[in-house]
């Protein structure tokens, strides 16, 4: 019963921690643009928080460089399972323009795996909402087949 | 009572970007506070010997993304300076245009984030709610809502339409009323004083010998303001830089809030006096030489310092950023600070960390 609560709630009022791990600022803006009146996510219980013992999601936006590589790895393991992440913008895919710059690793998934991508440079709100409604489905899914999720890749 | 040392950051809630501090704490004040960096570096101007000097002018948009208009514009001023290019007239108004449409958004996208440091979360909704008029601006007129990548080396890339021209006076009469309604929140508001004023003091002394720059440096009484240089069109607009002189985060606030009608000002001279020509000039060659160019960012002065050969790359870029000036104040106005203060005091010098690490 207790069970059947919490999984219906983390799908309809799930809670996102947020990190900058490198980026320009735009998707970040873009990001935080999306709790703000004109696109309003809070309406649909989306709920930002600054802790991640406490989120379901997780969006990180930009490259993964060498320094912040231990601390994005730290946040995904402090996130208690089922959890998902979200890369945002150009760079969160690939490294994007940043790609061959001597201090950059590359995309999140080189050390998180990642679950949905959401493109462009920055990406615009409503792909980064669009990018959390499919991100929601992958989680009920997630819930459904009750496997708890692998751990980070990179050491 | 003996120190702890509090450490804060680089994830933190009300950062938008990664800094560490590490906060040497007695009670509940703070003693010192050793600000580490690096978390957003990722060796941007190193970036100049794989991209060619014109494919370089997208990198350093993405510098930030905030005030990317003015990055480029700045880049694009000194490559033209070398290859001795005039931009035509009215490229000159349309880059003061963006640049000061630019600013706009990032004060209101600043008094928002300073509102919800201290909690007062119904301003940063209604500063960011003023802000997507902005927004829609920048996309319709540059086709991006962030990064408008409208400058070229010799000119804009973009032209404004009259129709387009009145659009924008149109919105930009909204903004003015509707940040004016919020005037007497940000200068008179009881929570706002009680969080704001007296904290982080920076005296005009302490501001001109660590070089603060921009709002933290005008807030403390020093009319300085790289616009004055005459830049592009800044020659044929009237302005006077915004100066206050309690040099608390509640003159900071205030500098950055005039500064927003200032600048709505500036776009409505700027499209008053639009002259008629082309927008921009075509450039042959390549740069050569070395050369230090400055602009006005929404956080204070930018300097670039370009180093060319001759070749299609640079051989030095050097980027300096107006919060990489203003840490040394940030680290002289914490001690003595409670630390429920840290957070206001760190957004009050308006940081921009992945412009300081680049």
């Amino acid at each position: 019963m207790l069970k059947k609560i919490v999984e219906h709630s983390q799908i309809k009022s799930p809670w996102l921690v947020h990190y900058d791990c490198g980026s320009c600022n735009g998707c970040d803006i873009e990001t935080l643009a999306c709790l703000t009146p004109l696109y309003d996510v809070e309406r649909f219980g989306v709920l930002n928080i600054g802790n991640p013992k406490h989120a379901d999601v997780l969006i990180v936006t930009g490259t993964v460089n060498k320094r912040n590589k231990k601390v994005l790895k730290q946040i995904y393991d402090q996130m208690p399972s089922p959890k998902i992440v979200i890369a945002i913008g150009a760079c969160g895919l690939s490294g994007g323009i940043f790609r061959e710059a001597y201090n950059v690793v590359g995309g999140v998934d080189k050390v998180i795996p990642v679950d949905v991508y959401v493109p462009g440079c920055p990406a615009k709100p409503e792909a980064i909402i669009d990018g959390v409604v499919e991100g929601l489905a992958k989680l009920s899914e997630i819930q459904k087949a009750g496997k708890p999720k692998k751990e980070a890749i990179a050491s | 009572m003996s120190k702890t040392i509090v450490p804060f950051g680089p994830q933190h809630p009300v950062l938008p970007e990664p800094i560490h501090l590490s906060l040497t704490v007695e009670d509940e004040v703070v003693k010192e506070a050793v600000p580490a960096f690096g978390y957003v570096h990722r060796g941007l101007e190193k970036l100049a010997e794989k991209r060619d000097f014109h494919q370089m002018i997208q990198v350093v948009e993405r510098v930030c993304g905030i005030c990317s208009m003015i990055h480029a514009m700045c880049y694009c001023q000194g490559l033209e300076h070398l290859m001795k290019v005039e931009v035509p007239r009215r490229g000159q108004f349309l880059r003061v245009i963006w640049s000061e449409l630019h600013r706009i958004h990032s004060h209101l996208l600043w008094l928002g984030l300073y509102a919800d440091a201290f909690g007062f979360e119904s301003v940063f909704m209604q500063f960011w709610k003023i802000r997507e008029r902005i927004m829609d601006i920048n996309e319709a007129t540059a086709g991006n809502r962030v990064i408008v990548s409208v400058n070229q080396v010799g000119g804009v890339r973009r032209d404004l339409s009259p129709s387009k021209c009145d659009w924008i006076l149109d919105e930009l009469n909204h903004v003015e009323k509707e940040v004016k309604a919020l005037e007497s929140t940000m200068s008179n508001n009881y929570t706002v004083k009680k969080r704001t004023v007296g904290k982080g003091i920076l005296t005009r002394e302490m501001a001109y010998e660590l070089g603060a720059a921009g709002p933290t440096l005008r807030a403390s009484g020093i009319a300085q303001d790289m616009r004055q240089l005459q830049y592009e069109a800044f020659d044929e607009l009237d302005f006077e830089p915004v100066v206050e002189t309690d040099g608390d985060a509640f003159a900071r606030g205030l500098v950055r809030f005039k500064e927003t009608i200032q600048s709505i000002d500036l776009v409505r001279q700027a499209i008053a006096r639009l002259p008629q020509g082309d927008t921009f000039v075509k450039v042959k060659g390549k740069p050569e030489g070395e050369v230090v160019q400055r602009v006005e960012q929404p956080r204070g002065e930018c300097l670039y310092y370009i180093k060319a050969n001759g070749t299609k790359f640079l051989d030095r870029l050097r980027i300096r950023t107006p919060t990489f000036a203003n840490i040394p104040p940030l680290a002289a106005m914490l001690p003595g600070m409670e630390l429920a203060d840290v957070p206001v005091l760190i957004l009050s010098i308006d940081p921009c960390i992945s412009c300081t690490e680049r």
